[in-house]
């Protein structure tokens, strides 16, 4: 019968023996030597089963087929643009993947996405050598005009966003606030003044205690509580939500 | 930087708040902490939000400058670190490191508060050279500010070695210091579409049309500036401008007695 | 000659005490600070990113790069120049031979991991402390490490075997001195960094690279205690 050193939701380092014993796994984030299950990384234990994971706190976004992402325009080519992914690789964005409209060769191509514009996309495809391809055909994929971008860790994008939305959209009905959330990291937050503010703390109180328990409700408490008076103004009137 | 975020930021002055909810003429919180390194005659940690900086003086014995032989010398340098931002670079200083060191050199030696002549050892001989070495630990803007306060303080902060025999005991501190006169400080005023504020962070030192840096002493004299950024100020620009840069140097130099 | 006692009263076996802290640099993909007697380092961690000039891409893994600096007024004689010198060269050489064999970069082919050590004050046992910094740093960052990597130096004092050398125990001038700064992975006693200089005999050697092990899995729970309160482990 295994030793298993450690239980659901511990911290754990690289080189700590999880378990002892060949009836555990060594899953994501852990190796085997010998009759040890040995952390492969900085993260957090999940035991599901036999079977030992150790899920990441940090690190940086690794591009991968079918991500919607928030990537920004690093430069205008002759057939496309070329993004910034918030990893170690930049996306191509053909002329062809832009937009639903058609694209005249030889036309200006600055002026549908231009050098430091945000726009969000899907990755259509990822080469061994990590060569990406994003397209901008689809729902909701848009320009992001107005707003704000921050950058958070890719790795609590899932907690961000909640079971089916759930998270992003109690913060975006508190908040009052348009809000996309890129799989790598990088979130758009469009609203009143007061609602982006709020929303921004609260998405980085999330990534601080994604780790924690209880994180909806103490989400739930902490929009409550800090819930803005909303200057009551024509120009401020969120726009239609578009995802 | 994107032409967005510039104009959500100026929309966002249209409501007198700002990407993180400041006022205009806000600061971060500032926080000056003295002798923080040991093997430095005197040191300085200053934060301004998540801005971090540490200032170390170190002084040497040389021969005075030909023209001025009864006078010792102070050299002020300024690197920002790799360790600090993904923005630097591994090299020799950048444009924006030399200027940061000169900016804060002549706030310092224009304000007349050091007397150069208390620094001589031996006319035509020997004098105190003293190097204050400004690095960079988390650049989240506003460097100018907080490397100024640093200088000061560590100046303040300073005592000389023993200097015997034509030696330098860097291990055993005097109790004898700088005598600084005054305290002078400097605030960047940046400009923004139409407005004008304090503490820029990261992004709105990206959105900045045009910065004016201003160096004061404690009576609200001059006695340094520097204007940075490519679009042009009116002189009533540099007026309101150099206004707020003094009200917010009296508050500042409160936090280094 | 006999090394009768340490100047500053330690066991010969004792370290200097030690602090660690882990995420200091916010601007950073992963930051630590670590600091042993008087000798602190920072580290700073960005990356993976992108890698240029693209003739020095690796397609089959991400490359690791290390720069070692000492802050000028750091030291407790002169001022340092900046700039690199041949000493920091070589151990920013020596520091990333010393993390690599823990990495696993195959991942994130073409780019790069830049590690960046700073010291604000020295006194002995640098590249040691950088390298224990760099190592949290590295984890921080989220990058797939298959043990930490603790460093510091061993050595002998005349007619004893001494562990965490200080600056007097370096200069020491009535007898013979060897200075052995090693790195470890603590859970493996893989040695990743071996320098030394002095006098020693293979006996000695042995015996102090022993007392060494033992140091570096204590500087391991030292690690490993920061890089947990980083995420409020112990909240």
């Amino acid at each position: 019968m295994s030793k298993i050193n450690v239980k659901d939701k511990d911290i754990s380092v690289p080189g700590e023996i999880l378990a002892v014993g060949m009836d555990s796994f060594p899953g994501i984030g852990t190796y085997r030597e010998g009759e040890n299950i040995i952390a492969a990384r900085l993260g957090l234990v999940q035991l599901d089963g036999r079977t030992i994971k150790l899920i990441p706190l940090s690190g940086r976004y690794n591009p991968k087929k079918y991500d919607t992402i928030i990537g920004k325009v690093i430069d205008v080519a002759m057939s496309g643009w070329r993004l910034e992914t918030n990893s170690p690789y930049s996306a191509m964005l053909s002329m062809k993947e832009a937009t639903s409209q058609f694209i005249n060769r030889g036309a200006d191509l600055t002026k549908f996405y231009d050098i430091d514009d945000y726009v969000s996309c899907k990755i259509v495809q990822v080469t061994s050598q990590k060569l990406v391809d994003v397209t901008m055909k689809g729902m909701g994929l848009q320009k992001l005009k107005g707003g704000r971008i921050i950058n958070v860790s890719s790795n609590k994008v899932p907690r961000i966003v909640g079971k089916q939305g759930s998270m992003v959209s109690m913060i975006k009905d508190a908040t009052k606030c348009n809000i996309t959330v890129g799989q790598n990291g990088l979130i758009w937050i469009n609203g009143p003044p007061e609602g982006e503010l709020l929303a921004v703390k609260s998405i980085r109180k999330i990534e601080e205690e994604s780790h924690l328990s209880g994180l909806t409700d103490k989400i739930k408490e902490f929009l409550e509580k800090n819930k803005p008076k909303f200057a009551v103004d024509n120009n401020d009137k969120p726009e239609p939500k578009t995802n | 930087m994107s032409n967005e975020l510039r104009e959500h930021i100026i929309k966002l002055f249209g409501s007198d708040t700002r990407l993180d909810g400041r006022k205009l003429t806000e600061y971060r919180p500032v926080k000056v902490e003295t002798d923080v390194t040991p093997n430095a005659e005197g040191s300085a940690r200053v934060t301004i939000g998540q801005t971090e900086i540490m200032v170390g003086i170190k002084v040497e014995v040389m021969e005075p400058y030909p023209d001025t032989p009864n006078e010792g010398s102070i050299m002020v340098g300024a690197e920002l670190l790799p360790l600090s931002s993904p923005n630097f670079e591994q090299g020799p200083p950048s444009i924006q490191a030399v200027e940061l060191a000169r900016v804060v050199d002549r706030g310092i030696r224009e304000s007349k508060c050091l007397d150069f002549k208390k620094l001589c050892i031996k006319e035509g001989e020997k004098i105190w050279m003293i190097i204050v070495d400004i690095v960079t630990i988390n650049d989240a803007g506003n460097l100018f500010d907080a490397s100024s306060l640093g200088a000061i303080a560590a100046m303040k902060n300073m005592k000389f070695p023993e200097y015997k025999d034509g030696k330098i005991d860097y291990k055993k501190k005097t109790n004898k210091g700088i005598d600084l006169k005054d305290t002078p400080l400097s605030v960047t005023v940046i400009k923004i579409g139409d407005k004008f504020i304090v503490d820029p962070d990261s992004d709105e030192e990206q959105a900045t049309d045009a910065r004016l840096s201003v160096a004061s002493l404690s009576d609200g004299t001059l006695c340094a500036m520097q204007k940075g950024g490519d679009v042009p100020l009116s002189v009533e620009d540099v007026e309101k401008m150099v206004d707020l840069g003094l009200e917010k140097g009296k508050e500042l130099r409160k936090l280094v007695k | 000659m006999t090394y009768k006692e340490r100047v500053d009263g330690r066991k010969f076996d004792e370290t200097r005490k030690m602090e660690a802290k882990v995420g200091v640099i916010p601007n950073a993909d992963g930051s630590a600070y670590f600091k042993i007697g008087n000798t602190a380092a920072y580290a700073a961690v960005y990356g993976p990113k992108n890698l240029h000039p693209k003739f020095l891409q690796d397609p089959s893994k991400g490359i690791l790069r290390c720069n070692y600096n000492m802050m000028p007024f750091s030291s407790s004689g002169d001022r340092v120049r900046p700039g690199s010198s041949r000493r920091s060269k070589e151990i920013s050489f020596v520091t990333k031979e010393a993390l690599l064999p823990v990495l696993d970069l195959k991942e994130y082919p073409n780019s790069v991991v830049d590690v960046f050590i700073e010291l604000p004050q020295t006194e002995a046992g640098s590249r040691c402390a950088g390298i224990c910094a760099a190592s949290m740093a590295l984890a921080d960052a989220g990058l797939a490490m298959k043990d930490l990597v603790a460093a510091v130096s061993v050595g002998r004092i005349d007619d004893k075997l001494v562990v965490d050398l200080d600056y007097n125990e370096e200069s020491y001038e009535d007898g013979p001195v060897a200075d052995i700064p090693i790195a470890m992975m603590p859970n493996q006693d893989k040695i990743t960094l071996l320098q030394m200089d002095g006098l020693v005999s293979k006996d000695d050697l042995k015996k102090v690279l022993e007392m060494g092990k033992k140091v570096c899995k204590d500087i391991y729970e030292v690690q490993k205690k920061a890089l947990k309160d980083r995420y409020g482990a112990s909240k």
